[in-house]
């Protein structure tokens, strides 16, 4: 790997969370190198529908996490458009607002229950009544009972994001190597990451971030200080383009239950939204431990019902494909962001599941911050390396 | 679950069929036509006889199978029939310990300026629609693409009334391929088809301009006129060569791509773009079995050969007792040195991309243009099709890639180029409420 001569922080995975560590780190002044084994926001980034949610954390540090995030993502958006000029920034940003829908009455409490604890937590929340709820998405069903606006809700596109990211990075003097394969790290005799191994060649770093996303257990495992991080898998349908048939992403209740759940268990909630071209993008799933890509038609007939269930009219909309990835999950469904207390200079950023999009912009910005020593933008105790839900034993 | 289930009733899939069935084993034949027979029909002769089925095929017409699962001993194929656009598809899932894919081909389409007006269209279409309706696609049209599938389109539309003004072949295949006697064709009946072909054009004054190709299309609401320029050997435009005809319709075909989703689905090993199989058309999956231009694009006979030895294995792995179909198997062997040479002859060169200029769209679904889509790869690095198509837009429309998918793979530079746009878990359009829907599950006998 002639070429690559040093860097101050490699970091390894050019997906968003790796992408976003990097850019922030390199408007610090760090010198960044990032490494991937395949090609920038391949695997894990491209799978995702973009979200940025505040809707759907239940109150404490992943909805802390995601309140600083849906702030940093605009300032961050302005940032990249001042340096990289008109047109090089065009990320899809959609400050489009969520609905948190209710559909019996079993579910009406959960969800009131939700919202004033949002509410107590600074999230702008509107209660609306049926027939509000319906102009503002005349194709949702009838069968409500109660719903709930969320206009801090937003969406962006995830693969031109990391593009635009990295090429802050690049602007920076910062570089990006795809078919990099990072297979282990140099330590000196103290124990510290000195570089990066990859094939016959090391990167000299006084620093490596692990942003491998669902490998990033595997990463961990292999330089000696395993994270509790394995991949879960999720499917979304996305139908034929619709004009105009829904503005908002629109989800069943049910689903902070499913961001929030902590089993192996599949599961499932109805979450729909429109995407710029007009297709219709239908989620959510949640299943596995493993990286199994077989495809379960069950999987994809129980996305279907649910999104039915929100909007009827969807039963005669043509499906044109799905599409399943897998996103990095750890025990405690929180991210894991930090330096790891083992082997000084490794940093772990990863474990958001399906929230990584959303929460990319605070979590480079929250690493950058403790790697330069800065007043951390949320508390990062909830996310440290060494918590006892995610540090495992060496060799364990 | 001792049953053969087929995709696909083109003449591999018809072969495979009728010769499951013939040792005695249930065979389901799933196809998206109303009638059997395929989508090309590359022989003059005697398709609809080679249709036929025995009373012990189970037929399902109009039928589109959108997903493949595996399941203990077989595979369970989901199958969605009726009018594609009628509201009353039912669904079914068939079990099946043997499968045979005989999906086939679609042909290729390259991109020039203005392929995407009203009035250029696939020369398999304009075939089809000349052979079948007896409908030309226009008074005065150019045919143009490379390989000895563009004489047949083009007969077929002077057979329709069409003046064909010219055929524009891009390549340059070794003078006296298609008779040498004693070469790659031997004793191959298409050589004495390709013949009359080209008697029938010569007496319409139809001529065949090698090396040639349309490289730009005009016209308001419709193709009026296209500019033809000669090729270099690797199809770059030569200069002060362009010359322009008026007409109203343009065929083009740059060969076949294999219809792979359902192969991909079923995670069949792949070999230069087309599903790998063994001298009994298995594929790298137990159980599954591949025929036709799925393994290699080499016409009818081919294909059906194909489909006889693949419906013989299937039938044996159902613990039938077959002899081995030693005839279809030496057609075989000499159907596929005929597809090599065919390849050989007929290659794409690479100067396809010189025809393109920055408002060309790749991606017709979704209009992306050439000058646009080549920044967003250079930006990104862009390494696969899914990032491809989320960071370019092309390939995300109604097509999914079908049509665009292999030539913007090429374009982008990425490894694998003939396959990049297969991965679809969900081969065919479905409804939601389809896929809503319990389906009974038929696990057979």
């Amino acid at each position: 790997m002639s070429g690559i001569e040093s860097a101050d922080v490699v970091v390894i995975g050019a997906g968003i969370i790796g992408a976003a560590c990097a850019e922030a780190l390199s408007a610090a002044g760090v010198r960044v190198l990032v490494i991937d084994r395949g090609a920038p926001a391949g695997a894990t980034t491209a799978s995702g529908e973009g979200d940025v949610l505040v809707s759907d954390k239940e109150p404490g540090p992943a909805l802390e996490l995601a309140a600083a995030s849906r702030r940093r993502w605009p300032e961050l958006l302005d940032e990249l458009r001042e340096l990289l000029g008109p047109g090089r920034a065009e990320i899809g940003w959609d400050p489009k607002g969520g609905l948190v829908v209710a559909t019996t009455a079993e579910a009406v409490g959960p969800l009131a229950a939700l919202t004033a604890a949002q509410r107590a937590a600074g999230v702008a929340v509107e209660d609306l009544d049926a027939d509000r709820a319906r102009e503002m998405e005349p194709y949702l069903t009838e069968e409500l009972t109660a719903v709930a606006h969320f206009p801090d809700d937003a969406q962006l596109q995830p693969v031109p994001a990391t593009a635009a990211l990295l090429a802050a990075l690049r602007a920076r003097g910062g570089e990006v190597h795809s078919g990099v394969m990072a297979e282990g790290i140099v330590a000196d005799r103290a124990g510290a990451v000195a570089g990066v191994r990859t094939g016959v060649d090391a990167i000299p770093c006084r620093a490596v971030v692990n942003a491998c996303g669902p490998w990033a257990g595997h990463f961990s495992e292999t330089v000696g200080a395993p994270v509790d991080v394995l991949p879960r898998r999720g499917m979304v349908l996305v139908t034929a383009p619709l004009p105009r048939f829904v503005g908002r992403k629109v989800y069943d209740s049910g689903h902070v239950d499913t961001v929030a759940g902590g089993d192996a268990e599949p599961r499932f909630s109805a979450v729909v939204e429109s995407t710029a071209s007009g297709t219709v993008l239908i989620g959510s799933s949640r299943q596995g431990t493993s990286f199994d890509e077989g495809l379960e038609v069950e999987v994809l007939r129980r996305l279907a019902r649910g999104a039915i269930g929100l909007f009827p009219r969807l039963a005669g909309v043509p499906v044109m494909r799905a599409y399943g990835g897998f996103r990095p999950c750890t025990p405690d469904r929180l991210p894991v962001i930090g330096e790891d207390p083992r082997m000084p200079g490794l940093w772990h950023a990863t474990g958001h599941e399906g929230a990584g999009i959303g929460l990319a912009a605070a979590t480079g910005r929250l690493l950058a911050d403790l790697f330069t020593g800065r007043e951390p933008v949320v508390d990062p105790e909830p996310f440290r390396v060494d918590r006892p839900e995610v540090a495992l034993e060496a060799g364990a | 679950m001792r049953r053969v289930v087929v995709v696909g009733a083109g003449p591999a899939g018809t072969a495979a069929a009728r010769a499951a069935a013939s040792f005695g084993v249930e065979v389901v034949l799933i196809d998206a036509a109303p009638t059997p027979g395929g989508r090309h029909r590359w022989d003059a002769r005697g398709a609809g006889a080679r249709a036929e089925l025995p009373d012990e095929v189970e037929h399902l017409p109009e039928s589109a199978v959108w997903a493949i699962e595996p399941v203990p001993g077989g595979h369970r194929v989901h199958v969605r029939t009726g009018p594609v656009d009628g509201p009353e598809r039912t669904g079914r899932a068939i079990e099946a310990r043997a499968l045979v894919l005989a999906t086939g081909a679609h042909d290729r389409a390259l991109p020039f300026p203005g392929w995407d007006l009203p009035g250029v269209c696939t020369a398999g279409a304009a075939r089809a629609m000349a052979r079948d309706q007896g409908i030309a696609v226009g008074e005065r049209v150019i045919v143009a693409g490379t390989g000895p599938f563009l004489l047949s389109a083009a007969v077929s539309l002077v057979e329709a009334g069409a003046r064909v003004t010219a055929i524009f072949e891009a390549g340059d295949p070794v003078p006296g391929f298609i008779t040498r006697p004693g070469g790659a064709l031997a004793g191959w009946t298409k050589a004495g088809e390709l013949a009359r072909y080209a008697a029938t054009l010569a007496r319409h004054d139809v001529p065949l301009c090698r090396r040639s190709a349309v490289i730009a299309a005009f016209g308001k609401d419709r193709v009026e006129a296209v500019l033809a320029a000669r090729l270099d050997r690797d199809w770059r435009p030569v200069p002060h060569s362009l010359r322009r005809f008026e007409v109203d319709a343009v065929a083009v075909g740059f060969g076949f791509t294999p219809q792979l989703e359902l192969a991909v689905a079923a995670r069949c090993d792949l070999e230069d773009g087309f599903v790998a199989v063994n001298a009994a058309q298995a594929t790298s999956v137990p159980g599954v079995f591949a025929a036709g231009d799925l393994t290699g694009v080499g016409g009818a006979d081919l294909a059906a050969a194909e489909g006889a030895v693949a419906g013989a294995a299937a039938a044996k792995l159902l613990g039938a007792r077959v002899r081995a179909p030693i005839g279809a198997m030496r057609r075989v062997r000499a159907g596929r040195r005929f597809a090599a040479a065919l390849a050989e002859a007929y290659p794409l060169r690479p100067g396809w991309r010189e025809w393109l200029r920055e408002d060309t769209p790749v991606c017709r679904c979704e209009e992306v243009a050439y000058g646009a889509f080549r920044r967003a790869v250079e930006e990104l690095d862009v390494g696969d099709a899914r990032v491809l198509e989320l960071a370019t837009g092309a390939g995300l429309g109604l097509c999914q890639g079908r049509i665009c998918g292999r030539s913007v793979a090429e374009l982008a530079g990425l490894p694998e180029t003939a396959d990049a746009f297969a991965r679809r878990p969900i081969a065919a359009p479905v409804r939601l409420g389809e896929l809503a829907e319990d389906v009974p599950v038929d696990e057979g006998p």
